[in-house]
């Protein structure tokens, strides 16, 4: 038996959100007394691979196959099955992306097994029962669940996780295929559109974010905003009003009804904070709350605060951003 | 266009979430119900598709009696009959199998639900049921368009991006924002509600495959930490120094 870690690619190189899911793969592996796997598909480069090494991975089953190089969710979850077959995998470890969520749904369907996704800690296996802690509740509680069944499937909530740096370290990477038939292709997409992400971080990605709500007074005024992310090396993120005014575009949207987040840093301004908001970002590590009201109720969730004009109080960060040393 | 939207009862976003003493179980007490806001978005695109092309559209909830009430302002808001699978529903997978029986039965064309309900946060069930019946699963939407009578145009949220994906009937799709523009139940919706059929079922056997130990919260915030706007530029130094995050 083994552990398997499924990893996704981003322009060649792994996301970080996969590093951390093959940390907590090695991590789950070492206290079964296993070792962990990676499997990787479509368009990763195999230093990218071999470098699992450091998260604890001993070896990567890679499936080149170019048809895999956009995400088709029957083929990826054949691809994935045969690996967990292969190596008899009795723990799969996913990131909670939308990819790692969607396969790992379907896949406790396929192969019988107990899924958890939004996990927020390692597993604890001492009573006997396989328990793990995952986010409930928009982030406002954590259930503890019992994984009953004899294959455990988990996905591993963004910036929950710390990275295994074991330099040096590197793990071999096997070609791997699995027979993928024409009907696996059948829901293949018809056109792929990203965002404009010159110079710009992918949100669900970034470490840090900095965000603007209707505080801003109008889409003219959002060069203070990418200014500021530019100098923090953020990404940029708005409230619902701004994506339904259509300032900013709705995958932008951080909330109850646009995307979850959880960076180590988290800068709001001219956000109020209302409770819908506070859903999609009260996992954020550190919270930052620039507003001119005192009475707006982001502060009580905020770890730093400034009441005051944006206008006046970004430029500030901006000069005083640039002066760190890098 | 025959079209099931499978919708969740959950506790309404401002609720206070506690849990009863020995932390097993959630505390409804003084909570307020809501129909799970992401299934919100998926019932009025069916609404809409039943409008302009015609069909019927049935709300599917897997619960027990209480849920009732949302379950008629489902109907209120113009779902033309409702099931309810009478039994808690214990996991992601419980339920996922309990709404492809009921599809089974009924053969319908679209099967839509939210991305995830609110207080679960799973992201798991539209996709069990693609699994379980072996129709594609397309998911999170924020567009779905009717090409034909068979053809339908989703446009899927994908990390930096989207997707457009064209699939025959029958499928499963997940709704989010901006799907649709949820509607309040006018009141003559809310008087021929009381009249639409709601047809009370009990759940197949079924396995959970997970179960929920214990709750907890997260550890509350050490209070925030002011800083004068005139020195704004401390900020940063502190989010170096102190809270070490750049």
């Amino acid at each position: 038996m083994s552990v398997l870690v499924f990893v996704e690619g981003l322009n060649g190189e792994i996301k970080n959100s996969s590093l951390e899911a093959a940390s907590y793969g090695s991590q789950v592996a070492s206290t079964l007394g296993t070792t962990a796997t990676a499997v990787a598909i479509g368009d990763i480069n195999e230093t990218a691979l071999a470098k699992l090494g450091e998260q604890g991975i001993s070896k990567v089953l890679f499936d080149a196959d170019t048809r895999l190089k956009q995400f088709v969710a029957e083929a990826y979850v054949a691809v994935i099955a045969a690996a967990a077959q292969k190596e008899n995998a009795k723990v799969l470890v996913f990131s909670n992306t939308g990819i790692g969520a969607t396969v790992g749904s379907k896949l406790a369907v396929r192969l019988n097994g107990s899924l958890a996704t939004n996990v927020t800690a390692l597993p604890e296996t001492e009573s006997g029962a396989f328990t793990v802690t995952r986010s409930v509740f928009s982030g406002k509680a954590f259930a503890n669940v019992e994984l009953s069944s004899d294959i455990k499937i988990i996905a591993v909530k963004k910036n929950a996780i710390d990275i295994n740096n074991n330099s040096g370290n590197t793990a071999t990477v096997e070609n791997f295929s699995a027979s993928l038939a024409d009907a696996d292709f059948a829901v293949a997409p018809k056109e792929t559109v990203m965002q404009d992400t010159e110079g710009g971080i992918l949100l669900p990605e970034a470490e840090r974010v900095v965000s603007g709500g209707r505080g801003l007074k109008g889409p003219e005024n959002w060069h203070l905003v990418e200014d500021l992310a530019k100098a923090l090396g953020a990404a940029t993120a708005c409230s619902k009003p701004v994506s339904d005014l259509d300032w900013r575009p709705h995958y932008e949207h951080v909330g109850q009804t646009g995307i979850t987040i959880s960076p180590n840093l988290y800068i709001a301004i001219g956000i109020s904070g209302a409770i819908q908001h506070l859903a999609g970002v009260n996992s954020s590590k550190v919270i930052v709350v620039i507003n001119k009201d005192p009475e707006a109720p982001f502060f009580k969730a905020a770890d730093y605060g400034i009441v005051g004009d944006a206008f006046e109080i970004i430029p500030k960060l901006i000069e005083a951003a640039k002066a760190l040393d890098k | 266009m025959k079209i099931l939207v499978c919708i969740s009862n959950v506790p309404d976003t401002t609720s206070k979430i506690n849990f009863t003493a020995d932390n097993k179980s959630f505390d409804k007490n003084g909570v307020q119900y809501v129909i799970n806001p992401w299934d919100e978005y998926a019932l009025t695109r069916a609404i809409e598709l039943k409008e302009a092309k015609g069909g019927a559209v049935t709300v599917l909830n897997v619960g027990e009696a209480d849920t009732e009430p949302n379950i008629r302002k489902a109907l209120a808001i113009g779902a033309d009959d409702a099931i309810r699978v009478n039994a808690h529903p214990k996991d992601a997978y419980f339920v996922a199998q309990q709404i492809a029986a009921i599809a089974k039965e009924n053969s319908y064309d679209i099967i839509l639900m939210g991305k995830e309900s609110i207080d679960y946060n799973g992201f798991q069930v539209h996709n069990m049921v693609g699994e379980l019946l072996s129709i594609p699963a397309i998911t999170p939407a924020f567009k779905l368009d009717m090409l034909d009578d068979t053809t339908v145009r989703l446009e899927r949220e994908i990390e930096g991006g989207k997707e457009i994906v064209e699939v025959k009937i029958p499928f499963v799709a997940s709704a989010q924002q901006p799907m649709s523009e949820p509607r309040i139940p006018n009141m003559r919706g809310i008087m021929t509600a009381r009249t639409k059929p709601l047809k009370v079922v009990e759940p197949v056997s079924a396995e959970a495959k997970t179960s929920i130990a214990a709750y907890s919260k997260p550890e509350k915030k050490g209070g925030v930490k002011m800083i004068d706007p005139e020195n704004a530029g401390e900020l940063i130094t502190l989010l170096r120094n102190e809270a070490k995050v750049l």
